[in-house]
């Protein structure tokens, strides 16, 4: 939730995910996503040579729009939004999400965000701008 | 050498025909829950969040038209490449307004830029494509430009 006055180099707070096959499973079903790499192990490592089924770059992009929008709590709106996957996720991984204020211009906020796996590697990187809502 | 050819320039500026999608509380709801929402907007369907937009884009095709690693084929956009292994490159959105159970958006899809750049092992071609995401009396909803990497 956010505090009353908004400076630059404010974290929001984090959460740690830990997508299991359920949820990836139910994820890829909501999406009607039927790539084999989410679902069908043998697949993804005889075929595509990864160790484990890949944790969706759009979910995790997604986990950094939630970080925003319970940082927000209803007194502002997201207005742009940028991700981009840097390495793979995987099934097993513990990945949470960051985010930081990088600059107040008025009611327009800027922010970092970034999801980091176990290992202190970034998978995905974003940023995001909101407009807080005068009210608050 | 590069892999950035006339034929690739030329492509830039396709479309596709728009498409019309309906946003219904039963697959927001889905959504919510298998993504890990914890807002009750999101949890009761009422508001779709932004990502949601990527589920849109999921064409629906009969079982005997998937590839062999499952995926759906590509659509008419991605022009005749090169280089043939495809990464996802990220997205850029800009959020005109919320989007609701009940909504009916228009996407439309286009082609609107490919440059070359040098990797460690080669050539990346990045293609980038706009979807924008309109009502259908042509309000802006969500614009978005979501980038491909060929190597």
């Amino acid at each position: 939730m956010m505090k009353k006055r908004i400076e630059a180099g404010e974290k929001l707070t984090g959460r740690t995910w830990h997508a299991d096959t359920v949820q990836l499973f139910l994820y890829n079903a909501a999406i009607w996503n039927p790539h084999r790499i989410h679902y069908d192990l043998p697949y993804t490592q005889e075929a595509e040579g990864h160790p484990q089924l890949l944790i969706d770059g759009p979910l995790q992009g997604d986990w950094l729009t939630q970080m925003v929008y319970e940082w927000l709590g209803g007194n502002g709106t997201l207005t742009a939004f940028a991700y981009s996957n840097r390495r793979a996720a995987y099934v097993g991984d513990v990945l949470s999400t960051t985010g930081e204020v990088t600059g107040v211009d008025g009611d327009i906020v800027t922010l970092d965000l970034r999801i980091i796996n176990q290992r202190g590697e970034a998978t995905t990187v974003g940023s995001a701008t909101v407009v807080i809502e005068p009210s608050r | 050498m590069t892999v950035l050819t006339e034929e690739l320039k030329n492509h830039v500026g396709a479309e596709l025909p728009p498409f019309e999608f309906e946003i219904s509380r039963g697959d927001l709801k889905k959504y919510a829950v298998a993504t890990g929402q914890r807002l009750e907007r999101y949890l009761s369907g009422d508001e779709a969040p932004l990502l949601y937009l990527f589920a849109a884009m999921m064409p629906v095709v009969p079982l005997d038209r998937l590839l062999p690693d499952g995926r759906q084929p590509d659509s008419g956009l991605m022009p005749p490449l090169p280089l043939n292994r495809i990464m996802a490159g990220g997205s850029e959105y800009q959020i005109h307004r919320k989007v609701y159970a009940g909504d009916t958006l228009v996407c439309r899809q286009k082609f609107v830029e490919v440059f070359e750049k040098t990797g460690a092992e080669g050539p990346l071609l990045f293609l980038v494509f706009e979807n924008r995401f309109e009502t259908r009396d042509g309000e802006p909803v969500v614009t978005e430009r979501l980038t491909r990497i060929a190597r």
